[in-house]
């Protein structure tokens, strides 16, 4: 199996689905002439003109809004976002219109849309380009919302993303772009909805998404030394969610932690807490606990930004916790 | 009394038209006049709920400009809707029953008086965050151009729609990427309660197409035919040349924002003066300047009047809306 970038696992996914589908076109700044400001869209103008991969001019709310009346009309955009924190300027298209057109239409138009672009904290970049907004877009109802962690999750989900009716919010890691994994030559699609086993392990379970699946790998590897065997389940897609992958899981280890970067008040955390108490009570050794980055705008400065984000020290300690093992 | 700036456009004459071109429009127009009447009767008995935007002495502004469309054009209109709806082709049932929140409402009892939406004749909606809807207008004209299906969009939004962001940049990329679009500013003097001098420093709309390139026109909308020939020329701009065109119709909504809203904001007399310019008048009387038998007037406003008093028995013996529709993902339980 070829062993590819998580950006070109992306690139990979855009190309063959505007191969596959001539309504598939590509919208955002700096996608075409530029190549992308992080290259996930490499070599698509060249393969594809003008008309399919269009550079727009700084203007995230209309040219958002034009991707969803594309949409309704039968167009299948996949519009960037330089980053996911630009989206608030257009999070009105996005919820007010991609979101609830569906319903409002009493199910006359889709959307098939799909915004996309890195998210999640980068590095000294500061608070208004480092921050993770996924619990916002999860608590919409009309969107999906996923995240995936690998090369692997990530060419599979954005090609379903593409194929899909509905509006889908495509959350990639903005520092995950440069990681590789293993990716078949041939054609496959990971529906929504399907969680995935990053690590078995039979100890504690450990759920995260994005780059926090890696902290939590990482966390594992330490815990391992002394004896503790983590499980660290991926949802994959935060909206739908795959709860049964992560019920059975606890029932199975009989202890949860949940490791997200976002702010903890209201973040996507709690509601996967809930499903485990709600599902699991019985089976549970230990309260539940959440790792999230603190409730504070991201710092500049190197060290505070570590500091206000969860490392690989808080998962252990979230572990430890959990086991009882602190005080 | 002197009308505001913003109503100030240059007098025009009433343009020639003969009774088979006006009838039809004069039809129209008296038709939504009536169904927005019985609406807000059904309002004012708690029959229909929530918003309800009338667009009472606006009508020449849908009217007149639907009728320079094909039926393969789209349109994107505002929460203040039923007109546009209608003059698209929509029947008066469909809508009647929407605004009642009936299962055999235009969208299932589940858009309501702001959201209704009809595929079958191009109609992409009714919304209701105020100039939102500017780039998904822009979107369906992208999408004709992409496509190179040579339809002609047209977008609808009032005044106070010239100050949000939405507007800014859907006019920007229409003119940037030369966009089949006519984008119709319905000034009717309000913002809701704001008159145009306290939102806008220029108060004439139009001229914003100059900072984009964009072909611009202003005018009164008190003449059916006058917004039907002037409107035409924007379309024919979008469907030859694929060029987007700005054009401010003048107009004024007799009646407050929504139902919720007296219009204390103005006075007895404005509203008195515009309503000597009510433009369903002005096409009565012009269509007997024209020629039309008396018998035939009697006929069409009969016609009408049978067409609303049965949309309105539809809506009430209707069964209630009886299901949302699944959403497209299925959330956390």
């Amino acid at each position: 199996m070829a062993v590819i970038s998580y950006r070109e696992a992306l690139n990979q996914a855009m190309r063959e689905e505007m191969e596959r589908d001539q309504d598939v076109f590509v919208m955002g700044e700096e996608v075409g002439h530029y190549n992308g400001a992080y290259k996930v869209t490499q070599g698509l103008l060249q393969r594809f003109s003008e008309r399919r991969v269009v550079d727009t001019p700084i203007a995230e709310m209309g040219f958002a809004g034009i991707g969803v009346g594309a949409a309704m009309v039968g167009l299948r955009p996949i519009v960037e976002f330089m980053t996911w924190n630009f989206s608030l300027v257009a999070i009105d298209q996005i919820v007010n219109s991609a979101a609830k057109m569906f319903q409002m239409s009493g199910g006359q138009f889709n959307i098939p849309i799909v915004f996309r672009g890195p998210s999640g904290p980068a590095v000294q970049v500061g608070s208004q380009h480092s921050q993770a907004l996924e619990s916002w877009y999860a608590h919409v109802p009309g969107l999906a919302v996923a995240l995936p962690s690998t090369a692997y999750d990530a060419k599979g989900l954005l090609k379903t993303a593409i194929r899909d009716d509905n509006p889908v919010v495509f959350m990639e890691g903005e520092t995950l772009y440069g990681t590789t994994g293993e990716v078949p030559e041939a054609e496959y699609l990971i529906p929504f909805g399907q969680g995935d086993i990053k690590r078995a392990g039979a100890d504690i379970t450990l759920v995260a998404w994005s780059r926090m699946v890696h902290v939590c790998l990482d966390a594992a590897k330490v815990l391992a030394d002394d004896g503790i065997d983590c499980e660290v389940v991926d949802p994959r897609t935060l909206r739908p969610l795959d709860v049964p992958i992560i019920v059975d899981s606890v029932r199975k280890t009989g202890r949860c932690v949940i490791a997200e970067v976002g702010w903890p008040s209201a973040g996507f955390g709690a509601e996967i807490a809930y499903q485990v108490q709600r599902h699991c009570l019985d089976a549970l050794d230990a309260p539940v606990e959440r790792v999230c980055s603190d409730d504070v705008p991201m710092p500049y400065a190197k060290n505070l930004e570590d500091e206000v984000q969860p490392q690989v020290a808080d998962v252990v300690a979230a572990v430890r916790r959990a086991l009882y093992l602190d005080a | 009394m002197t009308l505001p700036d913003s109503a100030r456009v240059e007098p025009e004459q009433a343009e020639p038209t003969t009774v088979d071109e006006l009838a039809p429009l004069y039809r129209q127009m008296l038709a939504i006049r009536r169904m927005e009447e019985a609406a807000a009767k059904a309002y004012s008995q708690g029959k229909i709920g929530g918003f309800l935007h009338l667009i009472i002495g606006q009508e020449a502004v849908c009217v007149g400009s639907i009728a320079t469309l094909k039926p393969e054009d789209y349109v994107v209109a505002t929460y203040r809707e039923h007109g546009h709806a209608y003059a698209k082709g929509i029947a008066a049932r469909p809508i009647m029953a929407e605004l009642y929140g009936k299962k055999t409402g235009l969208v299932k009892g589940l858009g309501g008086s702001m959201h209704l939406f009809d595929k079958a004749t191009n109609f992409l909606g009714g919304h209701g965050i105020v100039g939102g809807h500017v780039p998904l207008a822009a979107g369906a004209a992208f999408a004709s151009k992409y496509r190179g299906d040579g339809r002609v969009t047209v977008c609808y939004f009032g005044d106070g729609a010239a100050t949000i962001g939405g507007f800014a940049e859907g006019l920007a990329l229409a003119a940037l990427w030369k966009l089949p679009i006519v984008l119709i500013c319905e000034n009717n003097q309000y913002s809701m309660g704001t008159p145009l001098y306290r939102s806008l420093a220029v108060e004439d709309v139009s001229l914003r197409a100059l900072a984009h390139g964009m072909a611009r026109d202003r005018f009164d909308g008190d003449d059916v035919i006058r917004v039907k020939r002037r409107i035409a020329e924007a379309v024919e701009r979008a469907r030859t040349t694929g060029e987007p065109s700005l054009v401010e119709i003048v107009t004024y909504r007799f009646r407050g924002h929504s139902m919720s809203d007296p219009g204390l904001y103005r006075t007895k007399d404005e509203v008195e003066e515009w309503r000597r310019r009510d433009p369903l008048n002005r096409a009565r009387e012009r269509l007997i300047e024209v020629g039309i038998t008396a018998a035939a007037l009697d006929a069409l406003e009969a016609d009408v009047k049978a067409e609303i008093e049965d949309a309105v028995r539809f809506a009430e013996e209707s069964p209630a809306a009886d299901a949302y529709l699944p959403y497209v993902t299925k959330g956390a339980q």
